[in-house]
């Protein structure tokens, strides 16, 4: 039933979620709603990768691939937010346009 | 079909993400995002990818990012909120991305690629789950790109911790 979803329409999800990604990266102010705009562009690469490797069954290089996009999106978040906080108890805000030395 | 009602869900609670102005309710939109793409990878027959999504976004990355909100704003006198700007570029370079990736998807036919059409993902369906598949993936021809993973996550880790602590109080 799954099987008729044609590729496009995955790709255009895609295209949508990292569009959306773009705009929280580029118009909002507070660092953590940037770093999920990052979260949400990784999502939408994942997206490509495993909806390509869906004709890839003996190999499974997209959902490795994938697998391991997840994994590093895991240690720059815990890294970034660290930044962040440490951002925070410097400057007391988080908000980009108010961080200059 | 199951996989427009979750691709609907994504695209609305992600673009609710965008509007709102609350950090908290752009917080839990995100999880409502990561939690579509999870059910859209399931129905991809990407079932461990989605449960690996599952317990590194939403239980660890969104709680991570939740504390963040958190600590990093002061919750009682509202400025858990936080404004736009270049919201006309950021619209306009936004709408320009969309319809450059989406013409080009369009352009690019890939319906038609040889190598996509010549697999039949019935035997994916034949199958009752990718993670012995992925099992042996990671121990053989995968092996050290995850051996170098566990040393990226080992480093990140400490790097965190020690970016985070307080120097003054130690």
């Amino acid at each position: 039933m799954l099987t008729q979803v044609p590729l496009e329409h995955i790709l255009l999800l895609s295209a949508a979620l990292f569009t959306i990604g773009v705009l929280a990266v580029i118009t909002k102010r507070h660092a953590v709603v940037v770093l999920m705009g990052i979260e949400l562009i990784f999502n939408a690469a994942n997206l490509n990768l495993v909806a390509f490797s869906r004709h890839d069954p003996q190999m499974m290089q997209g959902q490795m691939f994938s697998l391991f996009v997840i994994l590093v999106a895991a240690a720059e978040a815990a890294v970034a937010l660290a930044i962040v906080l440490r951002v925070y108890q410097h400057f007391k805000t988080a908000n980009l346009n108010e961080v200059v030395s | 079909m199951l996989f427009y009602v979750f691709a609907l869900l994504a695209i609305v609670s992600g673009a609710y993400m965008v509007l709102t102005r609350n950090l908290l309710y752009a917080g839990f939109s995100l999880l409502l995002t990561l939690l579509s793409v999870a059910a859209i990878y399931v129905l991809l027959f990407a079932d461990f990818v989605a449960v690996t999504q599952l317990m590194v976004y939403v239980g660890g990355v969104l709680v991570l990012i939740l504390f963040g909100i958190m600590l990093s704003s002061r919750v009682h006198d509202k400025s858990v909120m936080s404004e736009n700007v270049n919201v006309g570029w950021g619209i306009t370079i936004a709408l320009l991305t969309l319809i450059g990736l989406g013409y080009t998807i369009w352009q690019a036919g890939f319906s038609s690629l040889p190598w996509l059409q010549q697999t039949d993902t019935d035997v994916l369906a034949g199958q009752k789950s990718t993670v012995q598949l992925i099992g042996i993936k990671l121990m053989t021809d995968f092996v050290l790109p995850f051996e170098i993973a566990s040393l990226l996550l080992l480093i990140a880790l400490m790097g965190a911790a020690y970016i985070a602590t307080d120097k003054q109080k130690v």
